[in-house]
């Protein structure tokens, strides 16, 4: 089927190469850079508020960059050979860093997992026999010092990691914002602003999942959800959602208020072609409402119910979820539904169900961190140290 | 600058007769060699003399003012290089600017299989065609961010892809600047124009040089000074494509409209 087109494109400008999978990709690891934003907002910033999510947060954004490199790979029209981009990188190219970061950011997080969950390895260890206690002794490493010593240590060290760990998040993340925003030939990606853009929708993102899923692993427990974190986490994601949206309406206002000549283009694309993913989604179903549900949640939250105050939370989470993906989703599809001549436009593009890079695949990788994250609570248990308070990080 | 011809202001008609005699009886002189002598896969022997691409830098010139949009070049294209169906290494645009009001642009097929007549029924006040391809610019964009170094510049100043190493990521066909690069749906890797570079190092031209009934198109060799694109270059006044990109395109045009995308 012929895309319908309007205008004049350049022949070659009519295939929408960069599909529904390099829109997962920068969702997905904004959904880590902003989870891993909140286990650091505690480990590193004391804000103590956030520790009932501590080492949740650490294992949701472990679990989500597991995959994060799978859209990448299913794109590529030759994922055999992906692995070039990691052992012959070529460095003119900003894709090249791709490598570098995602696996020095592996490692950190990895690093910092280990030394958080280290005392319950070891105790699982002690506790268990058979196959389970061989886990979990393969997990220690060889080490069972538990001594107060040893765990002051320990808190240090995930201080430094999780304190590392910042940049590098900001920096896997601005990466991908960069990819775009270096783009000279593409006006609607071309800006300085979008690494930043980028950032501040990642935390977003993370932070909205993470509302959603500590009130629904809550609900699972039977645990009730701590009012102070959930307060916590409203005032963040309030405070992101207005970096993000600012940022997001400062480009747009700048050039058309310049009347550069991207405003011809990129003008028209916000009001036809993405006039529903921008306007509808990312600006106002996604980006205003949560901002007043946020806002009545931080500004009135001491005379709500934790009722109340739980749902507009969750229900501003999910509309944030939507507004990233939106947000994600006008931005690669969004630079491709015009041509380079700046004269002609692709009219719709309605990925496949069933294709290669279509809706499904899409879906299953979302899917995938989610059954990560329900194994590693199943081996890790990451509230555990709700119930056993003293001593733990 | 050495000037071959003895009418300064010869260009516009493009090929003389003698050129043309030249031309036509050494292509098939070369016909006839291939055809008698060489075995294949011989095919240096093209041009009697090993290629050497230190003495050889490559810039193309087309003068927009000749092309009569038959179409010609992009059919060579396809069949020279295998092009698929709806992918174009090159293509041809053509422009209706009408006295007053907004120009048509249009460009059915690539241009591939001409163009039909104009039905708006627009006061036109000029039209024309412009050939397109890649720029083989020497900045470009295309090759710098490939994560592989897969696309890369020759010594002789063609951008092309490797095939064998292209990850198929589509960067490159996001990078540059003016839609000459596509995602071959048969190999998943980057396609573009190479300006026949199988050819060109043979001795021989390019197909769309080859085919073009007109002259509208000339390939040639910065490093030769007796080339007719250097006389071109050096006494004709030029432009190129999205100059403000600052991607130093190849491609030189003559009789380019500010219109021209």
């Amino acid at each position: 089927m012929f895309p319908e087109l309007t205008g004049f494109l350049f022949p070659n400008d009519v295939h929408i190469h960069w599909s529904m999978m390099i829109v997962m990709y920068p969702y997905i690891t904004g959904l880590v850079a902003g989870a891993f934003i909140v286990s650091s907002l505690y480990h590193v910033f004391g804000a103590e508020e956030l520790k009932p999510l501590g080492r949740f947060a650490l294992a949701t954004a472990l679990c989500f960059l597991a995959v994060a490199g799978l859209p990448l790979l299913n794109h590529l029209g030759h994922p055999e050979r992906g692995i070039n981009i990691i052992v012959t990188p070529h460095f003119t190219s900003a894709m090249a860093g791709f490598g570098i970061l995602y696996a020095s950011y592996f490692i950190i997080l990895l690093f910092e997992v280990w030394f958080v969950f280290r005392v319950d390895i070891i105790e699982t260890a002690e506790r268990s026999t058979g196959f389970k206690r061989g886990l979990f002794a393969a997990l220690a490493l060889g080490v069972y010092d538990t001594s107060p010593e040893a765990r002051s240590l320990d808190r240090n060290i995930i201080r430094i990691l999780a304190a590392i760990g910042i940049p590098m998040a900001c920096l896997l993340h601005g990466y991908v914002g960069f990819l775009f925003g270096a783009v000279k030939a593409n006006p609607w990606w071309s800006t300085p602003l979008m690494p930043v853009i980028f950032l501040f929708s990642a935390m977003v993102s993370g932070i909205a999942l993470l509302v959603i899923l500590y009130q629904v692993a809550m609900k699972l427990k039977g645990v009730p959800i701590d009012r102070l974190a959930i307060a916590a986490l409203a005032r963040w994601l309030w405070l992101f959602l207005i970096m993000s949206l600012t940022l997001e309406l400062l480009e747009i206002m700048m050039l058309a208020y310049e009347r550069a000549e991207e405003w011809e283009v990129i003008g028209h694309l916000l009001t036809h072609q993405l006039s529903f993913s921008f306007i509808s989604l990312q600006m106002v179903g996604g980006g205003l409402i949560p901002l007043i549900l946020l806002g009545i949640v931080v500004l009135m939250g001491h005379y709500m119910d934790d009722r109340i105050r739980n749902t507009l939370t969750m229900v501003s989470s999910l509309l944030l979820l939507l507004q990233v993906l939106a947000m994600r989703w006008n931005v690669v599809i969004g630079g491709q539904m015009f041509s380079k001549s700046m004269s002609g436009f692709r009219e719709t593009y309605v990925p496949g169900f069933f294709e290669k890079e279509g809706v499904l695949a899409a879906v299953a990788i979302l899917f995938i961190p989610f059954i990560l994250l329900a194994i590693f609570e199943r081996v890790l248990p990451t509230f555990r140290h709700l119930e056993r308070e003293e001593g733990s990080v | 600058m050495k000037h071959r011809h003895s009418h300064p202001d010869q260009q516009p008609d493009g090929v003389s007769r003698r050129e043309f005699l030249h031309r036509s009886s050494a292509a098939l002189a070369g016909a006839v060699a291939i055809v008698l002598i060489l075995p294949e896969g011989s095919a240096a022997g093209i041009s009697g003399a090993e290629y050497d691409w230190d003495r050889h830098t490559w810039v193309y010139v087309i003068d927009t003012t000749k092309c009569i949009g038959c179409g010609s070049c992009v059919s060579a294209c396809r069949a020279e290089n295998s092009v698929p169906e709806g992918m174009y290494r090159t293509w041809v645009e053509r422009y209706e600017i009408p006295v007053t009001g907004e120009a048509f642009i249009d460009s059915p097929d690539g241009g591939e299989h001409g163009f039909d007549p104009v039905t708006s029924g627009m006061n036109v006040g000029k039209g024309f065609f412009v050939p397109k391809m890649c720029n083989h610019c020497r900045a470009t964009p295309c090759t710098q961010v490939c994560p592989v170094g897969a696309s890369f510049t020759t010594r002789d100043g063609v951008v092309l892809v490797d095939a064998e190493h292209c990850i198929g990521c589509g960067y490159c066909v996001q990078a540059c600047p003016f839609g000459s690069r596509f995602i071959n749906p048969t190999t998943h890797t980057a396609d573009k124009c190479t300006w026949c570079y199988h050819r060109i190092t043979k001795g021989l031209t390019t197909a769309c040089v080859e085919i073009c009934p007109v002259g509208a198109r000339q390939l040639g060799n910065r490093d030769d000074p007796d080339d007719p694109v250097n006389e071109i270059l050096a006494t004709r006044r030029v432009q190129v494509l999205q100059p403000e990109l600052l991607t130093r395109p190849q491609c030189y045009y003559l009789g380019l409209d500010m219109e021209v995308r």
